[in-house]
């Protein structure tokens, strides 16, 4: 158990330090930092100063453990842009992409589980058909497309709801919330929503097909010999055992999430990490984009890895070592 | 595929013969897989000769009609013939920048499906067929490569090379571009699969045999192997061509996809947005319909084609 943990751990260090090659690459090919930094009056002396001073005259293995260790610390380096540190200005952003992420995967959970559950039970009713073709609908629009559906309804026409940016926020030492505020609230709907869209219709699915395997169990036949209600079969006993690839998946996701986030933050102009990305990429601003790079992979790694020893926790199957999956079959 | 050999000269339409295979009757019998197909048909025909009865040339500057700027559609007042679906701020028609887009927009997405699926296949086939050290260093790389979000690479990938290329030329390889960074994350799955069904297939008989006769590894592996492997990675590109167009878009929409010159559906909407709050809904609207419909149409007809060869759902 022991050894699938450690071995578990050395893999996402692995992704880590891949991942940190690829950002470190990025940084120190794509154009020269130093010509990126400074302006064209720069004399040479200027240059060779910033030269040493990034440590560009060592050995490039040199550079991309330093750029390593720098990283570890939280040390991405220095805007091109505007000239602040990285690392700050990714941590400022992230509690809005965070809430927003959280607020669209409880939504997805909210109404993607009824309907999956409900899907499944009717599976021969008109409107269980129609969800399910609805279903196929949601996976075909894309999520900006959705956004700017929604902002041309409910702000434009309707002028219900605002279109941009995120209300008033509280600030709680460095984490800003805009949960507490009634602007912050309305300014969260629309993003939220275009956000869970796609999310809504995956778990939906999910919960389709896993109960509709879980209804012909036989503990299922057991509990309706027992004469308990429909409504307790179908949610305290057939739900409960659907759970477990439900969570798995939402937790998987909430890293898709985040990434994705940034579609729906240039939609909204919501102030998240993604909205500074898509700013860096458009200004070839490589030192945010490979911090941006770094800390969404690292959140992504964390998440798969802490899913995947909760799962070995959970089922002792999984500790066996299965190399190459697919044996015997 | 192996009846095909064996078939007399004179046989049926290609057409009648899928109709009357088991796939063709699964495919009759599924309405959402015909809706799927008709709309699918329809849109890359119109698409396609869009050049021989729209309106404008978008491509053309001197036919834009500035005169004729921001017209709504036809059926809203103040609408003009032959501006269907009304004209955008620079006096582009909208029918026909939409046409012209869906082409954009259809033959990136097939060229990326493409390049991912021959980088994958490859992959896949290599690292089944030899395993040992050859397996597993392609498939940790491979697992590096899911381990970021694929969104992610696309996007890097692509203002990566947009950055290295010099501005004058850069919209010229625009096209290509997009379909290196979409092919580079969409591959792992083909790899996958096909490295699961090579590592079944090549310790089966008929490959046994052809070793014995002497035939070269590459060989076995494009000709033997390789056809027993392609059902679920038929099955997988199609269901990824949607994915692939929604890219595409998304990349396109975030700016560094097509430029305005070479508008895709995901350009037209980037244009589109900036027009959100001047009244003009139609210049949105319309390419992100047409936009889901596409991708409607080919989810459909890849979510039966899946039910379809799945033998567990016969």
């Amino acid at each position: 158990m022991l050894a699938f943990l450690v071995k578990r751990l050395a893999e996402a260090v692995g992704v880590m330090l891949a991942v940190a090659l690829i950002a470190f690459t990025i940084f120190r090919f794509v154009g020269d930092p130093v010509e990126l930094m400074l302006n064209e009056q720069a004399s040479q002396q200027q240059r060779d100063e910033l030269r040493e001073r990034l440590g560009l005259n060592r050995s490039v293995p040199e550079q991309y453990f330093a750029f390593v260790a720098n990283a570890a610390r939280g040390d991405f380096g220095i805007s091109y842009r505007n000239q602040q540190d990285v690392f700050p200005l990714i941590a400022e952003r992230f509690p809005a992409t965070f809430e927003l992420v959280i607020v669209a995967t409880v939504l997805s959970l909210l109404i993607g589980l009824p309907l999956g559950v409900y899907t499944a039970v009717h599976r021969k009713s008109f409107l269980a058909q129609t969800l399910q073709f609805l279903s196929v609908l949601g996976v075909s629009l894309p999520s900006f497309a959705v956004g700017i559906l929604l902002i041309l309804v409910f702000s434009v026409t309707l002028g219900w709801l605002p279109a941009f940016g995120r209300g008033e926020v509280v600030k709680f030492g460095w984490w800003s919330t805009g949960l507490l505020t009634k602007s912050g609230l309305t300014a969260l709907v629309l993003p939220a929503v275009t956000l869970s869209f796609f999310q809504i219709t995956l778990v939906m699915r999910l919960v389709r097909a896993e109960m509709l395997e879980v209804m012909r169990a036989d503990f299922i036949r057991f509990a309706r010999a027992r004469g308990l209600s429909e409504p307790a079969v179908q949610f305290r006993h057939a739900l409960r055992n659907c759970l477990m690839p439900v969570i798995t998946v939402t937790g998987l996701q909430i890293g898709n999430l985040i990434a994705f986030a940034l579609v729906t933050e240039t939609v909204f102009q919501w102030p998240g990490m993604g909205l500074l990305f898509v700013q860096a990429v458009s200004f070839v601003d490589i030192p945010v984009m490979a911090g941006y790079l770094m800390v969404v992979s690292a959140v992504f790694v964390a998440v798969n890895t802490l899913v995947d020893m909760t799962y070995a926790l959970v089922d002792p199957r999984l500790r066996v070592d299965t190399v190459g999956g697919g044996h015997g079959r | 595929m192996a009846a095909d050999a064996t078939t007399p000269p004179a046989r049926p339409h290609a057409l009648r013969r899928f109709l009357d295979s088991d796939l063709g009757w699964s495919f009759r019998r599924s309405p959402t897989a015909v809706l799927g197909a008709l709309l699918l048909a329809i849109l890359v025909i119109s698409a396609f000769a869009a050049p021989l009865f729209a309106p404008q040339d978008p491509y053309d500057l001197s036919q834009l009609f500035v005169d004729k700027a921001e017209l709504p559609p036809v059926w809203v007042q103040g609408g003009e013939w032959p501006f269907i679906l009304g004209t955008d701020p620079q006096g582009r028609d909208m029918l026909s920048a939409i046409l012209y887009g869906t082409r954009v927009s259809l033959a990136i997405g097939l060229a990326s499906v493409a390049a991912a699926m021959a980088i994958g296949v490859s992959i896949g086939l290599v690292a089944g067929f030899f395993g040992g050290r050859t397996d597993m260093l392609l498939m940790r790389f491979a697992d590096t490569v899911l381990s970021i979000p694929t969104l992610l690479v696309a996007i890097l990938v692509s203002a990566i090379f947009r950055g290295l290329l010099p501005a004058g030329i850069r919209d010229n390889f625009s096209a290509v571009i997009l379909i290196g960074a979409i092919a580079l994350t969409g591959w792992v799955q083909y790899a996958r699969t096909v490295r699961a069904s090579t590592m079944v297939e090549r310790r089966r008989e008929y490959v046994l045999a052809a070793r014995i006769i002497g035939v070269s590894a590459a060989r076995i592996m494009r000709r033997h192997i390789l056809p027993n492997t392609l059902t679920p990675v038929l099955v997988a590109a199609t269901l990824n061509l949607g994915l692939a167009i929604l890219s595409e878009a998304t990349l396109s929409f975030l700016g560094v996809g097509m430029p305005v010159t070479r508008p895709s559906l995901g350009t037209l909407i980037r244009i589109g947005n900036q027009y959100l709050f001047s009244g003009s809904w139609w210049v949105v609207v319309f390419p992100a319909l047409q936009l889901g419909l596409i991708v409607l149409a080919v989810n459909l007809i890849g979510d039966w084609l899946r039910d379809a060869l799945n033998p567990k759902l016969r």
